[in-house]
This record gives C-alpha cells, sequence and structure tokens, in this order.
C-alpha cells in the first residue's frame, strides 16, 4: 500500500491538488494545464510527475506533446485499501454467522 | 474550479446462512465478535467494539484498558432491513469528528434462512479532503504509512 501513502502525499500540495482536479475534466497536455494556472510550464510538468509517480495519473505521447489523464484506479489507492479492508471484515462476520448458528 | 474528487463508493457483498434479523444482529450487537482485530485505533489491543443500537448512538472500540476510541456513530437504525454508520476515521485511522463517510448495510432475505448484506462505504472523496492535514502525520515515521503498512500486511496485500 505505499501508492496510498504516495497519492496522499502527492495530494497534500494544494498547488497538485489544483493540477489533478483538472485533469478531471478530461484528459490534457502540460501546456493546456500551465495556461489555466497561475504556476510555470515547468512547475506543472514537476506536478504531474509527482502525480504519475503516485499512480494517479497516466501520460501518453501525442505528437511532440505528452497528454495526461487522471489513472482511474489510481485515485482509488485509498479505496482499494477499503475495499480490501471490507473484504476481510465481511468475511469475518459470515464466519461468525455460521458459528452462532451452529450453537443455536 | 471546486470540483469534487469523487472516487466510486467501496461496494462489498456477502451471503450469510441465517434469517436476517439475526444477520443484523451478529453484524451489530455482535460487532465485537468478528472485527479484525488487527484493525483497530487505539493504543492498546482491542477487547471489543460496540454500535449503540439506536439513532445517533456511538460506534467505537473499547480497548484492553479501558480506553474507548470513537468510530463514528449510528446514522439509520432501522433494523432488521439497514443501517447506516458515520465512518468518521482518517485515512490515518484516527477519529475526526467534523468527517463523516457513510457506510450503509443492507440486509436482504434470499431465502427464509439465507441473507444477503449488501455493504456500501461512499463519500471517499471526504477522505481525500484530508490529505492536507494528514502531510505531518504521513511524514513522520509512525505516520499513516507505517499503519498502512501493517494494514497491507494484515488483509493479506
Amino acid at each position: 500500500m505505499a501508492n496510498a501513502n504516495l497519492a496522499f502525499a502527492a495530494l497534500s500540495d494544494p498547488t497538485r491538488r489544483g493540477v489533478f482536479e483538472r485533469l478531471q475534466s478530461g484528459e490534457s497536455s502540460v501546456g493546456d494545464l500551465a495556461r489555466g494556472l497561475p504556476v510555470s510550464r515547468a512547475a506543472v510538468s514537476q506536478h504531474l510527475k509527482v502525480l504519475k509517480e503516485a499512480g494517479l495519473v497516466v501520460d501518453r505521447a501525442e505528437g511532440t506533446r505528452r497528454v495526461y489523464r487522471i489513472d482511474p484506479h489510481g485515485l482509488g489507492s485509498l479505496r482499494a485499501w477499503l475495499d480490501r479492508f471490507w473484504g476481510l471484515a465481511l468475511q469475518a462476520y459470515a464466519d461468525q454467522v455460521e458459528r452462532t448458528e451452529g450453537e443455536q | 474550479m471546486n470540483r469534487v474528487i469523487q472516487p466510486a463508493p467501496v461496494r462489498k457483498s456477502v451471503v450469510v446462512r441465517a434469517p436476517r434479523e439475526r444477520a443484523f444482529e451478529v453484524f451489530t450487537a455482535g460487532i465485537g465478535r468478528w472485527w479484525p482485530k488487527t484493525h483497530h485505533i487505539g493504543a492498546a489491543e482491542m477487547q471489543t467494539q460496540v454500535i449503540e443500537p439506536r439513532l445517533g448512538g456511538r460506534w467505537f472500540e473499547r480497548d484492553i484498558d479501558g480506553t474507548e476510541c470513537e468510530i463514528g456513530k449510528v446514522l439509520v437504525w432501522d433494523p432488521p432491513e439497514v443501517l447506516v454508520l458515520a465512518w468518521q476515521l482518517t485515512p490515518d485511522w484516527k477519529f475526526d469528528p467534523t468527517l463523516v463517510t457513510e457506510v450503509e448495510v443492507r440486509f436482504v432475505s434470499e431465502t427464509p434462512i439465507t441473507t444477503r448484506v449488501e455493504l456500501e462505504h461512499r463519500n471517499l472523496e471526504r477522505l481525500g479532503d484530508r490529505a492536507e492535514a494528514l502531510r505531518q502525520q504521513i511524514d513522520s515515521p509512525n505516520g499513516w504509512g507505517a499503519l498502512l503498512d501493517l494494514y497491507a500486511r494484515a488483509t493479506g496485500g
């Protein structure tokens, strides 16, 4: 679950969160993102790099530029953690029902 | 700009061999007997966990040293059909009264002796809102990164 840790660390920076939230409306290039934010293109690039390392965004080449989009799986690293937790918990619950029904 | 990131809710279901009244009772009154003891909030070992059986009731764990740690509260109490709990734990497994994510549990009769239990944990984007507040804890060696590692091991991940 190092990924969830990275994801939260990545989103703890307000500017970076801003970059991430912008990508919610669809994929975008570094240049397009930089135009809508009060930070330099280089800074946006750096934020995207961190977001990518945290598994929150993915990129692809489009001609000479790179376009980024939210990785629908990456956003859910915390979600995946809860998903696994509830899976485990519900199984433990079902086992408990089984045990108590056996006693009756 | 004020768009909210919305991860899909976590949805899980399990079929248990009991009528739904019994299924509801084990889930609520019996939570201390099935909740994974590896997943607790307090510093001490968890002794039991309690859901007070009423609207607004507390949901908390009691540790072997007597400490009680809040997890959340009851938002909907409608036995034997539905239970909605407020899960008020931050991703670092700490209670935050200003944070409310909802855990809805529905008990659906499949046959007279089996019940499908459907669980939905939603509003997960609110956990993300806490990211800023978590920065310090994340940076500490005892932060939730360490806890998550424990978690992953406990859940076989």
